[in-house]
């Protein structure tokens, strides 16, 4: 069988299962949802029909050799990878496969600190070792951008026994690193380059967008379609170039990956990636119009500051993604979660998350116009209505850390409960952050010092949502010893 | 053959007239527009599938919409009206002299070229000179103003298409600042008789008290609209709508109107209990 991108071999193969009249006596036990009447109701017949396992037809993913191969071959073109691999457990399972392929016990690790919490468990796990770069950071917003290419180089000849660098493409905020300078100097010194592109999908689809990894030449990359390709949530795509050995991946992959792999997921990863081939620059041209026209009003209304591509420093801020909108809330007395809270709960609006000074709002083909709208005219209405003095409002977000043991030593250590409040001077052994964004403000392994306390404290108080301790008020952390 | 136009008062329930004729149909970038001949309710307007205006019902609707608020507070000046592209609240206001600009600001343009063709009834009145006609979102023309109304009328389409919008907080939020000091703001209030608009009714004038000191809504009878049993909302920041009503001053004035009279005016706040309750919830 010839496959081109106009295919969609995954999906067809479920829809013909679903149509074909067969006699379930396999699980899932619902059978199509007849078993219990609430499910087709509450999801609809069509998508209970299409939850079916595993079977000869649909192929197998711990061991694809039919339709989920053809179809992963199809990603890793529009992609432009060798390899590609469905993930049905998020992004969080691409990061770690890429962490776990390039690293084992004791091996080195180059990565920014301000990595997404799954990265860091990941060496929890595999008891790698991190070596963190501190983010460059913008003064007046407060938030950590990319790596410089300086610091890389530095931490390159420091430790020439690391194995990889991790590269976020890009931050959460949209920040990206120069990730063509870092490829060149990390495969000088023979180590991968790994890109968390949680955030990042779309940067293969529109050539005014940041380089994606794969055309930068890294060697891995975890491109969370779900996020902004438009595929079902906790759907992903992990990408491997050559040297990296997809056999190998695919063992790592089966370490932790369920065997009953949702179809839903699976399908949709299939359909997202036909649409981004086909549309995918029309859908992010029209994400970045919506960006760009919001930025435009929200700047108008005065305090808050929408920011974009003027940030660009050439070096840890590279580029900027332009379909993100971050919107810096700290000059109208607001922390960007106070903004949040009054945005869901007295406007209707929910958007991806806000922290000490800044928000984000995520913006795709799939908004109205109206909508952007409401949203600006909500932002200009907290403004008249709340706007205060901003004196007394913690002005960073990212903190560097003091490291004391690697993250798996600390997690596994003997560990004793304390205070959150009597924490200063100890060494955690377990996580603190707010979800979103999911950065730890401490990992396992790292001291808390007098500045990273105020931040936890100042965050709970101002109502983020904050996640990572045993205790589920945040009034105790485990520390080492 | 028989031609019937139905307009889906709710997924229960129908209701159809006869039609003539199609007059006219355009898909515009905001939505489907539908002019058709009826021999019960003469011309009639409908937007994406729902009906907006008759000719023969639509002086109820906008004489209600326009000489309440008029009654309260005639010193009004400056006059913005969000939707109604059909020009007939627009009609309306252009009784009055003593009012000397009116914004319509309308997001579908089709709508208004299509009346100025087809419904002259309403639309004669968009060439008066004090007239400007502004075609976009209306969230977003409001957003800029501050303190330059003396009333704002909204006279928008059901709050599940394009005027979403215009039902939310932010948006009564940013008409309050739009007005001035002694500003009243009227909305279409939709129906509250049908239980799935129910909650559109209470949402709306949920998010109108927040803003706004006075805050109620007001009744009419409207036999083409899903019940007949229509609401609009009365806001303001200083006028109240009966306590201030000068019905001499008004009648003084001699404006011919075939639905609103100043004894009307009165009894149209006095609510039925169920509306009590369901805006008190």
């Amino acid at each position: 069988m010839t496959l081109n991108q106009s295919a969609v071999p995954l999906a067809d193969a479920l829809d013909a299962q679903r149509i074909n009249r067969l006699a379930h006596f396999d699980v899932p036990a619902h059978k199509g949802g007849r078993m219990n009447a609430e499910l087709p109701e509450y999801f609809g017949k069509r998508c209970m029909e299409l939850d079916v396992n595993s079977m000869k037809p649909l192929d197998n993913l711990g061991h694809p050799v039919g339709v989920i191969r053809d179809a992963q071959a199809l990603a890793a073109e529009a992609f432009g990878a060798d390899n590609a691999f469905f993930m049905v457990n998020g992004t969080t399972s691409a990061v770690q496969t890429m962490i776990w392929t390039a690293t084992g016990r004791g091996d080195k690790i180059i990565l920014p600190r301000n990595v997404h919490r799954s990265a860091i468990n990941a060496l929890v796990v595999n008891g790698a070792i991190p070596i963190y770069i501190n983010p460059g950071r913008d003064k007046r917003l407060g938030i950590p951008l990319g790596m410089s290419v300086a610091d890389v180089k530095k931490a390159i000849s420091e430790h020439p026994d690391a194995k990889a660098i991790l590269v976020n493409n890009p931050t959460y905020y949209g920040i990206c690193s120069n990730l063509r300078a870092i490829v060149r100097l990390a495969h000088q010194a023979g180590m991968l380059v790994l890109a968390d592109e949680a955030h990042g999908t779309h940067f293969y689809f529109h050539d005014e967008l940041p380089v994606s990894a794969m055309s930068a030449g890294a060697d891995m990359a975890a491109a969370s379609i779900h996020k902004t390709g438009g595929s079902l949530t906790q759907s992903s795509i992990l990408l491997t170039r050559k040297p990296v050995n997809p056999d190998y991946v695919r063992q790592v992959i089966t370490l932790t990956q369920s065997t009953s792999a949702s179809y839903l997921l699976l399908s949709s990863l299939d359909i997202a990636r036909r649409n981004l081939y086909f549309k995918g620059r029309a859908i992010y041209q029209k994400t970045m119009e919506f960006a760009d026209y919001a930025r435009e009003e929200i700047n108008a209304l005065g305090g808050y500051y929408a920011f974009g591509t003027e940030l660009i420093d050439g070096d840890a801020a590279f580029a900027f993604d332009r379909t993100k909108l971050s919107v810096h809330t700290r000059d109208i007395g607001l922390a960007g979660i106070e903004v949040y809270d009054h945005l869901r709960d007295d406007y209707g609006i929910q958007i991806e998350f806000g922290d000490i000074g800044n928000l984000l709002a995520i913006l795709s083909a799939g908004d109205r116009m109206m909508d952007v709208e409401r949203l600006i005219s909500a932002l200009a209405e907290i403004k008249r209505l709340h706007e205060r003095s901003a004196a007394g409002l913690f002005d960073h977000e990212y903190i560097d850390p003091s490291i004391a043991m690697t993250p798996q030593d600390a997690f596994y250590a003997k560990k004793r409960r304390v205070p959150m409040k009597e924490s200063v001077g100890l060494v955690a052994g377990e996580f603190v952050m707010s979800y979103p964004p999911g950065i730890p403000i401490v990992a396992p392994g790292e001291r808390i010092t007098p500045d990273v306390l105020e931040h936890i404290l100042f965050a709970k108080d101002r109502g983020c949502f904050m996640t990572g301790t045993e205790d589920m008020n945040l009034d105790y952390l485990q520390v080492v010893g | 053959m028989e031609l019937w136009y139905t307009d889906q008062h709710t997924d229960d329930v129908r209701f159809s007239m006869k039609a003539s004729v199609q007059v006219a149909s355009k898909k515009s970038a905001v939505q489907q527009i539908d002019i058709l001949d009826t021999p019960a309710y003469g011309r009639v307007l409908v937007l994406d599938g729902g009906l907006m205006t008759t000719e023969k019902d639509e002086f109820i609707y906008h004489e209600m919409i326009t000489h309440v608020p008029m009654a309260v507070n005639p010193n009004v000046k400056n006059v913005l009206v969000i939707g109604g592209g059909d020009g007939g609240t627009v009609r309306e206001l252009t009784k009055y002299r003593s009012i000397e600009s009116i914004d319509l600001v309308e997001v579908d343009k089709d709508v208004v070229l299509l009346a100025k063709k087809y419904l002259p009834f309403t639309s004669a009145k968009l060439k008066d000179k004090r007239v400007s006609v502004w075609f976009e979102e209306g969230l977003r023309y409001v957003r800029g103003k501050k303190a330059e109304y003396d009333l704002i009328i909204v006279d928008s389409s059901d709050p599940y298409g394009p005027a979403e919008g215009l039902f939310t907080r932010e948006f009564y939020g940013t008409c309050f600042k739009a007005l001035r000091d002694d500003g009243i703001l009227i909305n279409q209030h939709e129906s509250p008789f049908y239980y799935v608009h129910q909650r559109s009714v209470r949402d709306a004038h949920k998010h109108i008290a927040v803003e706004f000191p006075v805050s109620t809504v007001y009744q009419c009878h409207i036999p083409s609209y899903p019940s007949g049993h229509w609401l609009f909302g009365f806001a303001s920041k200083k006028y109240h709508p009966i306590e201030d009503l000068d019905a001499t001053r008004w009648n003084k004035l001699g404006i011919r109107t075939r639905y609103y009279n100043t004894d009307l005016h009165r009894g149209a706040f006095a609510l039925p209990n169920y509306v009590k309750d369901l805006l008190n919830k």
